[in-house]
């Protein structure tokens, strides 16, 4: 790699104590490592690395982490239920979070999801929502926007046959166990931040013992979506936001 | 007997768990094993442990998966369907090679079947059921007695192994109640534990990673061999077996679980009519005793397998005899009576033993 390369790559993507090299998130403009590195920062910020285990899906969001915290990657779908299991054993002396794609969390896996949040589970669940299936080449998503072209869509998603995006975080607003709930997205450098905020009250919640706490963020997907990065970027701010509006939809201090 | 207790068979499944230091359980409500799950809601709260009733045997399995990674001895129990349900989870179980325990209360299948008992699960449990192609430890107790005591050893041999142990019982054996000894079994010192997930902090700064995805890094064929290596080393040294009235037989019952209870009752009555009638009970139904089966073909016996099944463990003794014996089988469809409740006797068992002597 040319000095300048790595310049850049260490300006996007580290250095960080807990990210001891670049990220897996393998394909050009992709936006997973750039998630973890919020979610990574955010740890280090709150001085509670060695407290955190993760729990990783299948997926795209299966390579994003690649750091020096305990944790584990198994089936698609049941992460917060293998992170109930660890919260247990450990005696809720440990920091759980897992890491899951909007088809591992809000498809294949929503069932545990929700369930995890009807128990007020204290665990952190965070969603990237890539509008796709990423690792198997493209398809129809939960969170496919109505039109949008995949791989198993080929005429654009429409309603009839495939339903209507999901909107999780509005969704598990609604529930008594939840007690943080938010979106953001890592468009921009602002989005960056936010994403970074959302994480720091997310992972608070856990630390105080409140109850589920949850973030989906954005990301984009540059080729799956056939699309240059910065135009990937930009079809979020104008495309995804529009359909997945950012913000906090529940930031309760206490289970009322 | 001496120093024993009068417990069913569904409380000496959770209290053998609990002596074997077992404070976590997570299941999933299923007929005919409710009463485990309930025993475990009572007394883990009472000694500082966790249950949790999971939203599925999927998640049930998961949890278990979870609690497993960070080093505990975790349980969950369950019946059939259940048991279908958890295979996903059990092949990532196998893969990870994490030590966990789970039961299997067998009721009739497939299908929503019967509530009620059956033997309808073997090869399901003694193939791996999901998959992939691994293998579980599986134990059938056949007494009440066994069930405590083979749930310890469930235990030990998860740890020892990094491997999933299935006790397999069953309905029947889940109902009754026998005089108990609840001794604590001392077994041989383990292996710490130092891959577990517990944070970095209390490791030294140390970090674990254990994943499914792990034979994605060009590594796939060596893990697999491992694995299977290991697999043989516990076909090599862990089959258990119950020998009875063996030595000089000319028919050999085969049978496990509530139906070898019922073999020796036919071995009684037969043997009082001077009819040379044994057992072989398999303890351990994977790893089976091919061996002892293979040795009393090659001595001339006939062999008679019962099960309260349509035939499958008979499967493992044709697999056993190598083709040098006479099998005859005795399944569901000589049940007391055709309803649900039947179930396979001494008297019906007898009968046949005196038809193939």
């Amino acid at each position: 790699m040319s000095d300048k390369k790595a310049i850049v790559k260490e300006k996007i993507y580290g250095p960080s104590e807990l990210r001891p090299r670049y990220g897996a998130g393998g394909c050009r403009g992709c936006g997973h490592p750039l998630v973890a590195k919020a979610i990574l920062e955010t740890i280090e910020e709150l001085d509670i690395a060695g407290r955190v285990i993760y729990v990783q899906g299948i997926g795209c969001s299966t390579g994003g982490l690649g750091t020096k915290l305990d944790g584990t990657v198994q089936a698609h779908g049941p992460a917060p239920a293998v992170a109930t299991g660890i919260k247990h054993a450990l005696f809720d002396d440990a920091i759980v979070i897992t890491l899951q794609g909007d088809g591992d969390c809000a498809a294949i896996g929503s069932g545990y999801l929700i369930a995890a949040a009807a128990r007020a589970q204290r665990i952190t669940v965070f969603m990237y929502n890539n509008a796709n299936y990423g690792t198997t080449g493209g398809q129809l998503a939960p969170t496919t926007l109505l039109g949008q072209v995949t791989t198993t869509t080929p005429a654009g998603r429409e309603p009839r046959m495939f339903g209507y995006p999901i909107h999780v975080p509005e969704m598990l607003a609604t529930m008594r166990g939840v007690v943080y709930s938010a979106r953001s997205a890592i468009n921009t450098p602002a989005n960056y931040q936010r994403t970074k905020r959302y994480a720091k009250v997310a992972l608070q919640k856990q630390i105080d013992d409140v109850g589920f706490s949850f973030v989906e963020v954005l990301t984009p997907c540059t080729i799956n979506w056939h699309m240059e990065p910065v135009d990937a970027m930009k079809w979020i701010g104008e495309e995804m936001i529009a359909e997945y509006p950012l913000g906090e939809f529940k930031n309760v201090a206490q289970i009322d | 007997m001496e120093d024993a207790t009068l417990i069913h068979g569904y409380e000496a499944i959770p209290q053998g768990a609990l002596d074997a230091g077992c404070l976590h359980f997570f299941g999933y409500p299923i007929t005919p094993q409710n009463e485990i799950t309930e025993y475990f809601a009572r007394e883990l709260p009472k000694r500082g442990g966790r249950f949790v009733q999971a939203e599925s045997e999927s998640a049930a399995v998961a949890m278990l998966f979870g609690a497993a990674t960070a080093g505990v001895r975790a349980i969950t129990t369950t019946a059939s369907p259940g048991w279908g349900l958890m295979q996903e989870g059990i092949s990532h179980i196998a893969w990870c090679e994490l030590p966990c325990v789970i039961v299997d209360c067998q009721r009739g299948g497939p299908g929503q079947g019967t509530t009620r008992h059956a033997q309808t699960d073997y090869l399901s449990v003694t193939r791996g059921g999901g998959h992939g192609g691994y293998k579980n430890i599986v134990l059938a107790p056949d007494s009440v007695q066994e069930c405590y005591d083979l749930t310890q050893l469930a235990f030990y041999l998860a740890d020892k192994y990094d491997n999933l142990v299935i006790v397999l019982s069953d309905g029947i054996l889940m109902q009754i109640a026998e005089p108990t000894k609840l001794q604590t079994i001392d077994f041989p010192p383990l292996p710490e534990k130092d891959w577990a997930l517990k944070g970095t902090a209390k490791k030294g700064g140390k970090f674990s990673t254990i994943h499914s995805t792990r034979g994605l890094a060009g590594t796939y064929v060596q893990i697999l061999k491992a694995l299977h290596e290991k697999y043989q080393k516990i076909t090599d040294s862990e089959v258990r077996f119950e020998a009875s009235q063996a030595d000089d037989a000319e028919l050999l019952l085969i049978a496990y679980g509530y139906v070898a209870r019922s073999c020796k009752g036919a071995i009684s009555m037969a043997r009082a009519e001077g009819l040379k009638v044994g057992l072989i009970r398999p303890i351990t139904v994977w790893p089976f005793p091919y061996e002892i089966i293979n040795q009393k073909a090659s001595q001339g016996c006939k062999f008679l397998v019962v099960e309260d099944s349509m035939g499958q463990m008979v499967e493992d003794v044709k697999l056993g005899t190598e083709g040098k014996a006479e099998i005859h089988f005795l399944g569901l469809l000589a049940r007391h009576q055709s309803g649900e409740l039947g179930m396979l006797f001494p008297e019906t068992v007898f009968t046949e033993v005196k038809k193939l002597l």
